[in-house]
């Protein structure tokens, strides 16, 4: 599914790279974690994923296709295939939850009565059927972290980016949210999910990365936050 | 393609930035108003240049009794001098169009008939006005191959080309031409600097949109679209405006006030309002692209 080959990345205000020689796999239906301090190179790990930068050495194989050699007009393609989720929810203020998540329909040309069809059940899946009128400052936050999932998930991506989806929540609600990402998952997503919660990591034992100075430092199955076994 | 999605859009981003919306729309009818306007000043001077060109003529004064010109200081002219004169305009031909004598006489009565309000003919006698040759030519740029071979010859006071009379009055109105040209010109650059800021503005309001647009995988068209249809829109409204005005402008001030108060000189015509109108539209369609491409390029890349 994700393929990294010795991928370096400089950004050119800064000396040390972001990313280091890093080489890693991730297979299709895998739940990963990526963990590390903040500028380890987490987000810009996700944002090679993403094609929202391109490396600097190496390649970054998503899908079956190398993105660096894929032309500007293939990139939204790809980007339909992967749903993103982020820590601030970014949700549209002035819609509805069905409005928020048919958004994402609407913009990349699907029919309307697919829109009519598919939206119900994906926020049926979420949780959040009964709540399809609200608008997102009338819910809580892990509500509106399902309507950005709900949004993410709704075209059925094979992979799933979550950066620090918890970031803002409780533990009691970043629980309810772990719940659905797993659930997503089930369902044949492949998740990639940055995170600094440790509880979380160490509750649901899945794969983890961890990255320290643009290097990889841990690749564990079943692993926990720290190094603590 | 979701066209009402797509309408939507843009009637929602044109509301929320309804004022530059409005600025834009001003600004390109005003600008493409005056860019109009100094076509179709060019187009007035060409007409009454075809128009005029046809009618004048070179004068060939000869000497009379109170000539003082040192070509006349041999006395009117003589019979002989004139034949001659007479004959080598005849031989100027296919240059020389026609040649027309005009003998005292008929200019004391032309001279009447110019200035039969006025209290100046009194003052004026029969023999005070010169007799004289009215050469028409085939080109009346050749004007000097005239001058040079009949200027300063006994028995001529003066040649005389209306023509040049007529080019002053053409320079003057090519000069307001050109300079209504270049505030237009200078009008057209801020449009595109207005078109453009616009366009920032609202890629900058819309930055969450367009945000997870790009991240659901819409195409750069389908984010771009809005945008530009705005750009266009605003763009058209102020062409469409702006060719109003010269409609107007040619029913209200060329036939509505000019033409009837100078009736001795023709006027532009529909068709040069019609030439000019497709041009405004092209101009102000074409600024809005230039405007819109280069913005989008700069602030909504993939």
């Amino acid at each position: 599914m994700i393929l990294f080959d010795r991928v370096t990345k400089l950004y050119a205000s800064q000396q040390r790279p972001a990313l280091d020689e890093l080489s890693l796999e991730i297979e299709k239906g895998e739940f990963v974690f990526l963990v590390g301090p903040s500028g380890s190179g987490k987000s810009t790990f996700l944002r090679l994923i993403l094609r929202e930068e391109l490396p600097t050495r190496g390649s970054v194989w998503v899908a079956g296709k190398d993105l660096g050699k894929l032309s500007n007009w293939k990139i939204p393609t790809l980007r339909r295939q992967i749903g993103t989720v982020f820590q601030d929810f970014r949700l549209l203020p002035n819609k509805t939850v069905a409005e928020n998540v048919a958004f994402a329909l609407e913009v990349i040309g699907k029919p309307k009565s697919h829109i009519k069809k598919v939206v119900p059940e994906v926020l049926e899946v979420v949780g959040l059927e009964g709540k399809e009128q609200r608008r997102p400052d009338e819910l809580s936050g892990g509500e509106q972290q399902r309507v950005a999932i709900a949004r993410a998930f709704v075209n059925r991506p094979m992979l799933l980016i979550a950066d620090e989806p918890t970031g803002n929540l409780d533990p009691a609600t970043s629980v309810g949210i772990m719940k659905l990402l797993d659930r997503i998952n089930r369902l044949g997503t492949t998740v990639v999910m940055s995170t600094h919660d440790s509880a979380i990591v160490d509750q649901m034992r899945r794969r983890v990365i961890e990255l320290e100075g643009g290097l990889l430092v841990r690749d564990q199955s079943r692993g926990v936050y720290g190094y603590a076994r | 393609m979701r066209i009402t999605f797509v309408a939507s859009e843009v009637g929602n981003g044109m509301r929320r930035n309804l004022t530059m919306t409005l600025a834009v729309i001003i600004t390109v009818a005003v600008s493409l108003g005056l860019f109009g306007a100094s076509l179709l000043v060019r187009a007035q001077v060409s007409t009454m240049k075809d128009f005029w060109y046809d009618k004048v003529e070179v004068s060939i004064f000869l000497c009379g009794k109170g000539s003082d010109t040192p070509s006349c200081s041999g006395g009117p002219v003589t019979v002989a001098q004139r034949d001659q004169i007479k004959a080598d305009l005849e031989s100027l031909k296919p240059i020389v169009e026609s040649i027309y004598y005009e003998s005292q006489a008929e200019a004391y009565d032309r001279f009447k008939e110019q200035f039969k309000n006025s209290p100046i003919v009194d003052n004026v006698s029969a023999g005070a006005l010169p007799e004289s040759f009215r050469v028409k030519l085939s080109d009346p740029t050749k004007y000097d191959v005239v001058a040079s071979a009949f200027a300063g010859r006994p028995g001529i006071e003066q040649v005389n080309d209306q023509r040049q009379i007529l080019d002053k009055f053409f320079r003057l109105l090519g000069g307001l031409q050109l300079i209504a040209l270049l505030i237009a010109i200078a009008m057209l650059i801020v449009t595109v600097l207005l078109i453009v800021n616009t366009m920032r503005v609202a890629a900058f309001s819309r930055r969450r949109e367009t945000s997870i647009m790009r991240l659901v995988g819409a195409s750069n068209f389908y984010i771009q679209l809005p945008f530009l249809l705005e750009a266009a829109f605003a763009a058209g409204a102020g062409a469409l405006l702006a060719i109003g005005s010269l409609v107007l402008m040619k029913a209200v001030v060329v036939d509505g006030v000019l033409a009837p108060s100078f009736q001795f000189t023709a006027f532009v015509g529909w068709d040069a309002v019609l030439t000019i109108a497709p041009l405004m539209l092209i101009t102000g369609v074409l600024l809005a692209g230039l405007a819109a491409f280069f913005t989008l390029r700069k602030y909504l890349r993939v």
